[in-house]
């Protein structure tokens, strides 16, 4: 049984038209483990997200999860264990009902009724997300989309979590709730975002990605306060770290 | 109708359609068959039949009534697409060279009596049609058109423009008011601008297409969309769909305006 | 133009239901044989698109009249004839239910007049000949035109045809399809024009769209001309002599018996009209055809007994059924209200 849940070994990618988009990306997350990834935009955060179900192949490279190398044969089998949630809530949510869209996964991996039922409640429980379970998507609210995106994803119960900018476009309550969220899951954890806050409230670890490559690798903390090293990667300090002076007086 | 206008009516219905009344809660099934059977027999009745038309006035009346939806909505709807039956009925008055009676002394055209069972019969249709949505959710219809025996693919390609009809009209709306806020007042679209949002609109939606497929396989999508409702057939849904077709039989073939008014005059005098 | 229900007889509309129902177990059919996974939200996207489009409306130059995308081109020039008459299917039911446009048994009609002609009449017989592989845009602005026109005047005459069909209006064929046809014209050409400009669009953005598209929806092997005016000429015979059936066999019975139960009297016309009417074009064109049959100019005599509904000015029987209608209505309307006001006590 292998310690490692997901390796990325010296991937590399070409995207169809040419660009180079991962030069070598290696790193290792074992059980348990929740990870952030930050850096510049095109840097390659998405196309890491994308690889790690399959829905890229590497050109070069390897990208295992557990026990299984990643190859055309096995996407299927991969899909199992690491659910994406991707950055839009309207794409995911394509189903006519929310309990449709949180069943889906669980239907075609073949559970039968009654147990699929029960994913679907559980999962939307867990996202506090109950309530609209009968609702069409289009008339959930972005956090309530959020929510219900993330349930369709962990109903499969997959052994890794993997997100894009989870909170992008929520207004606070529903980032706070999203960030709960996260942190109460069990599952190991991906997170891709901008919003480094985000990344300091739920992850332990942090790599830094920059034109294709990782850059920096360790505690979130550490990386995170580091200023000089996110200015280089057209990032700040979380806003939590900057200290900013309580304000007083007029604008000037 | 402005884009917003026309999307807040197709909102309204919509979210009328979710809500919990007793002809909600009806078979999908049952209320496209009854709808359909109501049209059927509106429309056939003949060209100069007005008054035996009257009765059928009860099924929209019943359903938009113990449904919940609001009959001036629906009536404004009605008027709202009646133009085309207009135009096309006004002719028979102005054509029809025959008189008739209508009440003692009263002579028109024949013309008029066959434009007012037009319009009398399209005021029917259309509020029978506008009210099976109204209490229908639209995935709820597409189910029972699935279960009456349409074609999976269909009736699945049917449910995904459904939903996601509401986002690319937001999305429609905020590049139509990208516009205007850059026309300065220069009125509505050109052709020249008109082809430039709809390509812009056509290459987001076939993008937003590809995000979607890549949603579906992350889920494990296979080829074949799962579903796993097996609603049956209650009594109630089979009772309604019996009593409406009975009573549309029952107006089809007896004259009930005319008996009753017998009845009346008989009693009277 | 949208067909709707009133203009319609049931006859008429039945068959053009059954006509669109076929055709879209057809196509379903053939489509699921060799479909890309990809294709159905695709194609359930690209719908709420062409929904979407047809919601804006832009103004015609030169006359200040709006007009508005059909669709139906574009699409199969992307998806296929089969995949592409799915999808308008698709859009003319959602309209049909949310916007009320003509009413559900006209939906049957519409979908053939808007749907069939475009996608399998105009769109491999005309546009894709002209079009070819589509890197000219000269070419594509003409099949586009072409196309878009061809197909509107067949639904535009579609429509003229259902209507008279039906019997329900007095409008002459000659008059109804002076007026529409013109008209369909210039929204032809415009719709030529606006439809090659979004593929001009398209093909200086992605290219990659069309061309995929090309290569993975190919025309069926071996369609010919003759072989679809063959098919059309077969579903007319069908049609026709279907309606005639129903006319033929039913009408007759049905309004007799309507006779017998409300005593209107003589109808002698009626008997023989519908069968008639329907039984022969040239009939159909020189009386107005319908249930309330005509007579022709020169047969002055038979129009006084024709008069329907209301032959022999019966004072009494004309009251009493206006004062039945208007107390039919009044308990109708007024259940309604009762109902709503029980309703609203109880809330909800």
């Amino acid at each position: 049984m292998s310690h490692h849940l997901l390796e990325f070994k010296d991937v590399r990618f070409r995207y169809p038209d040419g660009t180079e988009a991962l030069k070598g990306v290696s790193f290792l997350i074992t059980h348990g483990e929740s990870v952030g990834i930050v850096g510049a935009n095109g840097a390659g955060k998405s196309t890491v997200l994308l690889h790690t179900n399959g829905h890229l192949l590497p050109t070069s490279g390897a990208v295992t999860v557990g026990e299984v190398p990643l190859r055309k044969e096995t996407r299927q089998e991969i899909r199992r264990k690491v659910g994406v949630v991707f950055q839009n809530p309207d794409d995911q949510l394509f189903m006519p009902t929310v309990f449709d869209d949180v069943a889906f996964g669980p239907l075609n991996l073949g559970l039968p009724p009654d147990r699929v039922r029960e994913r679907v409640h559980d999962a939307l429980r867990q996202v506090n997300s109950l309530a609209v379970l009968d609702k069409p998507p289009h008339h959930l609210s972005g956090g309530e989309k959020s929510a219900v995106a993330i349930a369709t994803v962990i109903a499969m119960k997959p052994d890794i979590l993997v997100m894009d900018e989870p909170a992008a476009s929520l207004d606070p309550k529903s980032r706070r709730s999203v960030i709960g969220l996260l942190n109460s899951f069990a599952h190991s954890k991906i997170v891709a975002s901008h919003d480094l806050d985000l990344i300091l409230d739920v992850c332990a670890r942090c790599l830094v990605i920059r034109d294709g490559a990782i850059i920096a690798d360790g505690p979130a903390p550490e990386i995170l306060s580091d200023a000089t090293l996110l200015a280089e990667n057209n990032l700040e300090l979380p806003l939590t770290l900057q200290g900013r002076p309580a304000w007083r007086g007029t604008c000037r | 109708m402005s884009l917003e206008a026309a999307y807040s009516g197709i909102g309204r219905l919509d979210r009328l359609s979710y809500r919990d009344t007793v002809v909600h809660r009806l078979d999908p099934r049952a209320k496209v068959v009854a709808t359909l059977l109501f049209v059927v027999v509106v429309v056939s009745f003949p060209k100069y039949e007005v008054l035996s038309l009257l009765p059928f006035f009860l099924f929209p009346v019943l359903i938009g009534a113990l449904g919940g939806i609001p009959a001036g909505f629906i009536a404004k709807k009605v008027v709202a697409v009646s133009p085309f039956a207009v135009f096309v009925g006004i002719f028979n008055p102005l054509i029809d060279p025959a008189t008739v009676a209508i009440a003692p002394g009263v002579a028109v055209s024949a013309g008029w009596v066959s434009f007012a069972s037009i319009l009398v019969k399209f005021a029917l249709t259309i509020s029978a049609a506008l009210l099976l949505i109204a209490t229908t959710s639209f995935p709820g219809i597409c189910r029972g058109l699935r279960r009456l025996g349409l074609p999976a693919l269909f009736v699945s390609q049917l449910l995904f423009l459904y939903r996601y009809l509401f986002v690319l009209v937001e999305e429609a709306m905020r590049v139509v008011r990208a516009r205007d806020m850059r026309s300065f007042g220069k009125g509505s679209t050109g052709v020249r601008v008109f082809v430039r949002i709809v390509g812009t609109l056509f290459l987001r939606t076939v993008e937003r297409a590809e995000r979607i497929y890549g949603a579906m396989l992350a889920r494990g999508f296979r080829g074949d969309l799962p579903s796993m409702r097996r609603e049956a057939l209650r009594p109630s849904d089979a009772v309604f769909v019996l009593a409406a077709g009975g009573f549309f039989a029952l107006c089809r073939f007896v004259p009930v305006p005319q008996r009753i008014g017998s009845l009346l005059q008989g009693l009277a005098g | 133009m949208h067909m709707a229900d009133a203009l319609l007889s049931p006859a008429v509309g039945g068959t053009f239901w059954a006509g669109t129902i076929g055709t879209i177990g057809y196509a379903s059919k053939r489509l699921s044989a060799r479909l890309d996974d990809r294709t159905v939200p695709l194609m359930g996207v690209l719908g709420a698109f062409i929904f979407t489009s047809q919601m804006i409306n832009f103004t015609i130059p030169g006359t200040g009249s709006s007009g508005h995308l059909g669709g139906g081109m574009i699409l199969a020039a992307l998806l296929g004839p089969h995949a592409a008459f799915l999808v308008m299917s698709s859009v003319l039911t959602v309209q049909a239910l949310f916007f009320a446009d003509g009413g559900l048994l006209a939906l049957g009609c519409n979908i053939w007049n808007l749907g069939i002609y475009p996608c399998f009449v105009a769109y491999p017989l005309i546009y894709k000949p002209l079009a070819g592989d589509g890197r000219s845009a000269r070419r594509v602005l003409l099949a586009s035109m072409a196309g878009g026109i061809v197909g509107l005047q067949m639904g535009a005459f579609s429509v003229v045809l259902q209507t008279l069909l039906s019997g329900k209006t007095e409008l002459p064929f000659g008059t109804f399809a002076l007026m529409m046809q013109p008209v369909h014209l210039a929204i032809g050409i415009v719709e030529g024009f606006v439809t090659a400009g979004v593929i001009g669009y398209v093909r200086a953005s992605r290219p990659e769209i069309l061309d995929g598209a090309a290569s993975s929806a190919p025309l069926a092997a071996g369609i010919s001309l003759r072989n679809v005016i063959v098919g059309f000429i077969a579903l007319a015979v069908v049609a026709g002599g279907a309606l005639s059936w129903f006319a033929s066999a039913h009408p007759d019975g049905l309004e007799r018996s309507v006779e017998k139960v409300t005593g209107k009297g003589e109808l002698p016309g009626r008997g023989h009209g519908i069968p008639a009417a329907l039984k022969s074009v040239q009939e159909r064109t020189a009386f107005l055809p319908g249930y309330g049959f005509k007579p022709a100019a020169g047969a002055p005599k038979e129009k006084k007994q024709e008069i329907p509904a209301w032959p022999n000015v019966d004072a009494g029987t004309s009251l009493s059924g206006l004062i039945g209608g208007v107390l039919v209505l009044a308990v109708a309307f007024g259940i309604g209200w009762a109902v709503r006001a029980l309703r609203g006590k109880d809330a909800a």
